[in-house]
């Protein structure tokens, strides 16, 4: 019983090895056939499209060839995640969507991680393609030298080197079938920690420099402040409105109910006339809670989400305002509520200073992004300024990754556009 | 009367209870919650639905959510629905189907008993009420940005607004202190000018003024 035990477990083994080994092999070799045509391909068009940007022609096709360059190093990233649990950090700078074609291809030469890259790209089909390659050579060779061992020398009459064996008789076919061997033992070894290695040639080249997230944690601390300043503000607005307003109507009620009580029997009259006033302080403190309601959360938005309450700010407005909504479920509360500040306050602006006769809200969520377009017909010459509207709203999206564009021509018309990235639920 | 009443706050429960017994009314179910609501508007079949927008289990809008579902399943069920907040989104949709029946009112409303149940009343009877505070928001948007509405004089826009909220003719001029006449020779002189048919339907003028205000965006 013991015995067919171990048996088994050795046989479990065997299976064991053999089963990473040619999982490693056969990854390997797909990996090096996928890879060397792409990085070839990739960094041809790169050279080209880039050495064609003073002639103009690359100013069109450099965003496309890097974006397809990015795409080809975010695959390889999930690749060496997925294969070898080598994790690589992508950190490309967000480019403005609606950035036209010259302001995209510098962006995106800007960006230290395109350059680097460019720079894996040359590694990736010399050292990577080799060490991809590996196992599965590593599996093919024996095989060949047992192969001639077996009878094929026969078909190299002139002799055939197998590695430093020279193969020109059975016995020296029965030496590369040794070698074929140690080989074999090699192939039982060598393959996963070859293939990891390969990730890890990836990972040195592709992951940001210690300066990209030393830029990364100082956006992070700054946008972190601006949040922690804003909420702080915003708590003693709120604190100073309840103080002034909701609170000091329950004490003047209060006051009224005290005297209404000594009046009740000496001047009826007098006491209905001061229950008449308590009532409308009532009404007014409840008025007063209302409007902070809804400057805290609003109710439409807790109840309906996002669309639904822009379309009900859409209803407050002055002017008429058509809303196009395409979301498919709800995002994060603080998103939401972000979105929906900001979205306020850019229909604010364009209401006081647009002088527009009608406005646009556009909302969707595609590729894991909330856009949000406010568009005017009104006289344009918007600027994300110091001080204004519009760089208050920057800041507050600043908190989530989102990003604010403002296309606004003089004349008109005025398009600002958000994004957040955000997954609904 | 009978009243079926949703509302999840236990003082707000209890003191329109109160309320509404002391004026006659018969509480034939007070629940807290939506599919509460829903099973005792589809046993109880009541003459009129008292409703808060929010309620459990999910504290969104399943109080307005389950109404409307009910006035589906029973065209013209008369709903009063309550909210600490009034918005023209809801009361559009209550309005949409055109049947009449339909009440929208801030809880606030509550505070001036005789005025409330005049609204339950009204709305029982197939009539709307919206709060003042919706027609307001109407109002102000549309003199701004709409020529016809601009050729109302200030005592006609003052008229539709209390029209809009579901006011007979004899109630606005109680409210104005003018004649009945007067303001039969308002309304009449405002569907012209908004180019609508006359009517004497008290609902009917609601739904006219709100479709008409409805158009243009």
């Amino acid at each position: 019983m013991s015995i067919e035990t171990q048996n088994s477990s050795a046989r479990g083994d065997g299976l064991t090895w053999a089963r990473t080994s040619g999982l490693a092999a056969v990854r390997g070799l797909g990996l090096a056939l996928v890879a060397l045509p792409g990085a070839v391909l990739c960094l041809v068009l790169s050279l080209v499209s880039i050495a064609l940007i003073p002639i103009g022609v690359g100013i069109v096709t450099t965003p496309w060839v890097l974006t397809g360059v990015r795409a080809f190093a975010d695959w390889r990233r999930v690749v060496a995640a997925e294969w070898g649990g080598v994790r690589i950090p992508s950190a490309y700078r967000p480019l403005p969507a609606n950035a036209n074609p010259w302001g995209r291809t510098f962006g995106m030469l800007g960006d230290p991680a395109t350059w680097r890259d460019l720079r894996w790209l040359p590694v990736d089909m010399t050292a990577g393609f080799l060490t991809a390659l590996l196992p599965a050579v590593l599996l093919l060779y024996p095989v060949e030298g047992l192969a001639l061992a077996a009878g094929l020398w026969r078909a190299f009459p002139d002799g055939y080197w197998y590695a430093f064996v020279p193969v020109t008789g059975q016995a020296s076919a029965f030496g590369a079938g040794a070698l074929a061997l140690v080989f074999l033992l090699l192939f039982r070894l060598l393959p996963a920690p070859v293939l990891r290695a390969h990730f890890r040639l990836t990972r040195a080249l592709l992951t940001p420099s210690q300066a990209e997230l030393a830029e990364r944690v100082r956006v992070l601390t700054e946008t972190r402040q601006d949040a922690v300043d804003t909420s702080a503000a915003e708590l003693r607005r709120i604190e100073r409105d309840l103080h002034d307003g909701a609170q000091a109507r329950l004490v003047a009620m209060g006051m009224d109910l005290g005297t209404i009580e000594l009046l009740l029997d000496k001047d009826p009259q007098k006491a209905k006339e001061l229950i008449a006033q308590a009532r409308k302080s009532s009404v007014d403190a409840l008025a007063e809670l209302r409007d902070l309601v809804r400057g805290i959360h609003p109710p439409v938005l807790a109840e309906r989400g996002l669309g639904d309450a822009v379309r009900a700010l859409a209803l407050r407005l002055p002017l008429p305002a058509e809303v196009t909504v395409e979301l498919s479920g709800r995002a994060d509360a603080p998103v939401e509520s972000a979105a929906y500040f900001a979205v306020s306050e850019v229909l604010t602006n364009a209401v006081k200073h647009a002088d527009a006769e009608r406005l646009w809200i556009d909302l969707h969520h595609e590729d894991g992004t909330l856009r949000i377009s406010v568009t005017d017909d009104g006289k344009g010459g918007a600027v994300i300024g110091a001080g204004s509207g519009l760089a208050g709203v920057e800041r507050r999206l600043g908190t989530f990754d989102g990003v604010l564009a403002v296309s606004s021509p003089a004349g008109g018309p005025t398009m600002v556009t958000m994004e957040i990235p955000c997954a609904l639920s | 009367m009978r009243v079926v009443l949703a509302e999840d706050l236990f003082l707000l429960r209890d003191g329109l209870v109160r309320l509404l017994e002391a004026h006659d009314f018969e509480i034939a179910a007070a629940v807290e919650s939506g599919p509460e609501l829903t099973r005792a508007l589809a046993e109880l079949e009541p003459d009129v639905a008292v409703v808060d927008v929010r309620l459990p289990p999910t504290h969104t809008d399943e109080g307005l959510q389950c109404a409307l579902a009910a006035r589906r399943a029973r065209p013209g069920l008369p709903v009063l629905v309550l909210s600490q907040h009034v918005e023209q989104l809801y009361a559009r949709e209550l309005l949409a189907d055109g049947t009449g029946g339909v009440g929208y009112l801030l809880k606030d409303r509550v505070f001036d008993a005789a005025q409330f149940v005049d609204a339950v009343h009204r709305v029982a009877a197939g009539g709307t009420a919206m709060d003042p505070q919706v027609i307001q928001q109407l109002l102000t948007r549309r003199a701004a940005a709409d020529q016809p509405l601009g050729r109302l004089t200030p005592r006609e826009l003052e008229v539709l607004e209390l029209m809009a909220q579901g006011r007979s003719n004899a109630a606005i001029a109680g409210q104005l202190v003018v004649t009945e006449r007067a303001i039969a020779k308002h309304t009449s002189n405002i569907f012209a000018k908004l180019d609508l048919e006359v009517s004497d339907d008290d609902n009917r003028r609601v739904l006219a003024v709100l479709a008409y205000l409805d158009q243009g965006r």
